[in-house]
């Protein structure tokens, strides 16, 4: 009888030590900071593919929001701001579960992210739950924003609403006569891909145009190829990321298919030439991000000297929405909530462009603009700007 | 459907060619069953281990896309010996130190399942994750990534349409990958038909016991139906680089789903069948994508697999390497 008491009561007792241990780690990261501002050694976090075949289009904007973060650090040693990396590679699901633990650690108070649209339509409701801000330099699906009841959701880019006006007037600026859209099946690929099935829909003159879905990691395209053959389109458009867009291009092109290729800002990987083997050049992507010269500022400078290299995709808006973070809570918001609110009130030029959210969380699309390379050897080449209006 | 109507014999050579590929493969499968009615999951990462040793070969050699002639067509046939001999001999090698301890114990067919599924997990992470980190610094532009999606092979041989008919183009890559698969298999067919070891095969499929008394070495017979199905594989394995001109570490996977559809649509342990259920799978898929979307092909390709198996579960040819005629 005793024996067995003993044992039930250890057992507690150890069930209970491990629960206050777990309860204790959870908040050991208080320590530190904390001796002036309450905000000094908060964390945000940035969370998108920092690996994987789609890293590339998301790296620069880690490295404009990490540059951001160092000049604020550098300028406030007593007090310094820390971003925390979270590599997604772009997967909802892994997003989803970092998301759980931004949410239960106190010390963050803002997430930059997601970096893609499906990771980040999986993680808002998360993020909505906790009252964390969400500041987006790249997911550009046009649900993500304005949806009902949703406060925390945030984005320095234009959304691909815009996008595909973009490439909708480019076409018929170009006088296509009949367009190929084949896309992934992706929040970002498939939404961007029927938005502008849309506008070709709506345009003056009507474009006509032909669909085809391929799933993510497929690597054979035999089917879409002969679709493509037997349509005989002049202009091919890839909603998606370079992961597929590689191997699809290259043989659309060994099958001797001479279309124009055309790309959104999933595909701007200035590799795109060189892991396509040559199929990808001479391909036109459009991007609502500046190509490194229009950046206001001297962002662009910093940049190149911090890290070698200008700045890629997104850089500058990575940049910006890290700058939302710091301003908003180096100005005294030592909470979720009144960080949401100093983004909310949040109003200043920013290297990309003018920040100002509206309440659905966009910026005024009239300072979006939509930019079109082309894809050489050595990268991506800047064209023009795209008008909309 | 109108576009399927129009360009059907178009669709028909494309699903032609890429069955052709789905069709060897499904040999090595086939061959396993029919003698140990083992389903040998690992013969998928077979496959792509020849795939790496195309793209390894090439690398080394510095292979541009696109050579002339003369340097394209010794090329392919090194790939070809290379992806034969590097398939072959992990072929061997997985049934030496997998199935052969488990045959001589006697293990149940499950533990057989169990291990072929974890050896093709094995293949596929030490291709994706042991290799990169191993051999990172050595052939970065193969293994400087680890789990690459996508590894690039030049194309060899351009496609240059060979004969039109009817406004239906077969070019060179069609022509290549047909005639090579029909060779290897009719090669194979030859083997197992005319040949002593062919002959041994047969009889160990037949009956194990009767054929040990007949003087045929079991063991040999095993290893042999290994090593030919690890070759075909390594043939469409080159083959594949020629059409698709990339590979994965995680290719086998839907290569094997898809040969293994094949085979037993076919008629699993026959060897014809094979070579009917592979093509016949290449081109539902492509008739199909052709309707509704590429992303439904699959789809398509496993509802007639089933329907075939419903109304004739020995599959289209029936099981028979182990009867007489084979």
């Amino acid at each position: 009888m005793r024996r067995i008491n003993l044992r039930a009561v250890g057992l507690a007792a150890a069930a209970l030590g491990l629960v206050v241990a777990a309860g204790c780690q959870a908040n050991t990261n208080e320590g530190g900071g904390g001796e002036q501002a309450d905000y000094c050694g908060k964390k945000v976090g940035f969370f998108g593919a920092l690996t994987g075949e789609n890293a590339a289009i998301v790296i620069p904007s880690r490295d404009g929001a990490k540059l951001a973060f160092k000049e604020y650090n550098e300028a406030n040693p007593d007090c310094q701001l820390e971003m925390v990396e979270f590599d997604t590679q772009g997967d909802p699901d892994q997003a989803a579960t970092f998301a759980q633990q931004v949410v239960s650690d106190q010390d963050f108070l803002g997430v930059i992210g997601g970096a893609f649209s499906g990771e980040t339509h999986g993680t808002i409701p998360v993020y909505q739950g906790g009252g964390v801000p969400m500041i987006s330099p790249s997911a550009t699906r046009v649900d993500l924003s304005g949806r009902p009841g949703i406060t925390v959701f945030h984005r320095v880019v234009g959304h691909d609403g815009t996008q595909s006006a973009a490439i909708a007037k480019f076409l018929q600026d170009e006088g296509a006569t009949k367009v190929f859209l084949v896309d992934d099946g992706s929040a970002y690929g498939a939404g961007l891909t029927a938005e502008l099935a849309k506008r070709l829909d709506e345009g003056d003159p009507q474009i006509p145009y032909v669909t085809d879905k391929i799933q993510e990691e497929q690597t054979i395209f035999d089917a879409t190829v002969a679709k493509i053959q037997a349509e005989q389109p002049d202009y091919i458009f890839y909603g998606g990321y370079p992961r597929e867009a590689a191997p699809l291009f290259r043989q659309i092109r060994s099958a001797g298919i001479t279309a124009q290729l055309l790309g959104a800002d999933g595909l701007y990987d200035p590799q795109l030439a060189s892991i396509t083997e040559g199929a990808a050049e001479g391909a036109i992507i459009t991007c609502p991000c500046l190509p490194a010269e229009e950046a206001a500022g001297t962002f662009a400078e910093d940049f190149e000297a911090e890290y070698g290299t200008p700045p890629g995709s997104y850089g500058a808006e990575g940049y910006d929405a890290a700058k939302v973070f710091i301003d908003v809570i180096s100005a005294g918001a030592s909470t979720r909530e009144e960080v949401l609110a100093g983004i909310k009130a949040y109003d200043k030029q920013g290297a990309s462009k003018h920040i100002k959210f509206d309440a659905g969380g966009d910026v005024d699309p009239s300072v979006v603009v939509v930019w079109s390379y082309e894809v050489t050897s050595d990268g991506l080449e800047p064209l023009k700007p795209l008008g909309v209006q | 459907m109108s576009n399927l109507i129009d360009h059907i014999g178009q669709y028909t050579v494309d699903g032609v060619s890429k069955g052709a590929i789905y069709a060897l493969v499904a040999l090595g499968y086939t061959l396993v069953y029919g003698v140990l009615r083992l389903i040998n999951f690992a013969h998928s990462e077979v496959f792509m281990v020849g795939t790496f040793a195309v793209v390894v070969t090439y690398s080394l050699l510095d292979v541009q896309q696109y050579p002339a002639l003369v340097v394209a067509i010794p090329t392919a046939l090194l790939g070809l010996v290379v992806a034969g001999l590097a398939s072959g001999g992990v072929a061997l090698l997985v049934e030496r130190s997998a199935y052969l301890p488990l045959r001589r114990k006697n293990a149940p067919p499950l533990i057989f399942l169990i291990t072929a599924i974890g050896i093709s997990l094995v293949l596929i992470e030490v291709f994706g994750l042991v290799l990169p980190r191993v051999l990172g610094g050595v052939l970065p532009e193969i293994f400087g990534r680890e789990r690459a999606a996508s590894l690039s092979v030049p194309y060899l041989f351009e496609r240059r349409p060979v004969v039109t008919i009817a406004g239906t183009t077969i070019d060179t890559i069609h022509v290549i990958v047909l005639v090579s698969a029909i060779v290897m298999m009719i090669g194979l067919d030859v083997f197992i038909n005319r040949t002593r070891y062919g002959r041994g095969v047969r009889a160990v499929a037949q009956n194990p016991q009767t054929a040990a008394l007949m003087g045929v070495n079991q063991d040999r017979v095993i290893m042999l139906i290994f090593v030919l199905g690890g070759v075909m594989a390594g043939a469409a394995a080159l083959l594949w680089t020629i059409r698709i001109g990339n590979t994965q570490s995680a290719i086998g996977f839907v290569i094997g789903l898809k040969a293994f559809t094949a085979a037993v649509l076919g008629g699993i342990g026959n060897l014809r069948g094979a070579l009917l259920g592979g093509i016949l799978l290449g081109v539902v898929e492509v008739y199909a994508a052709a309707v509704t979307s590429s992303a439904w092909e699959d789809v398509f390709a496993f509802i007639v697999l089933v329907v075939v198996l419903m109304f004739r579960p020995t599959g289209l040819l029936g099981e028979s390497l182990g009867r007489a005629r084979a």
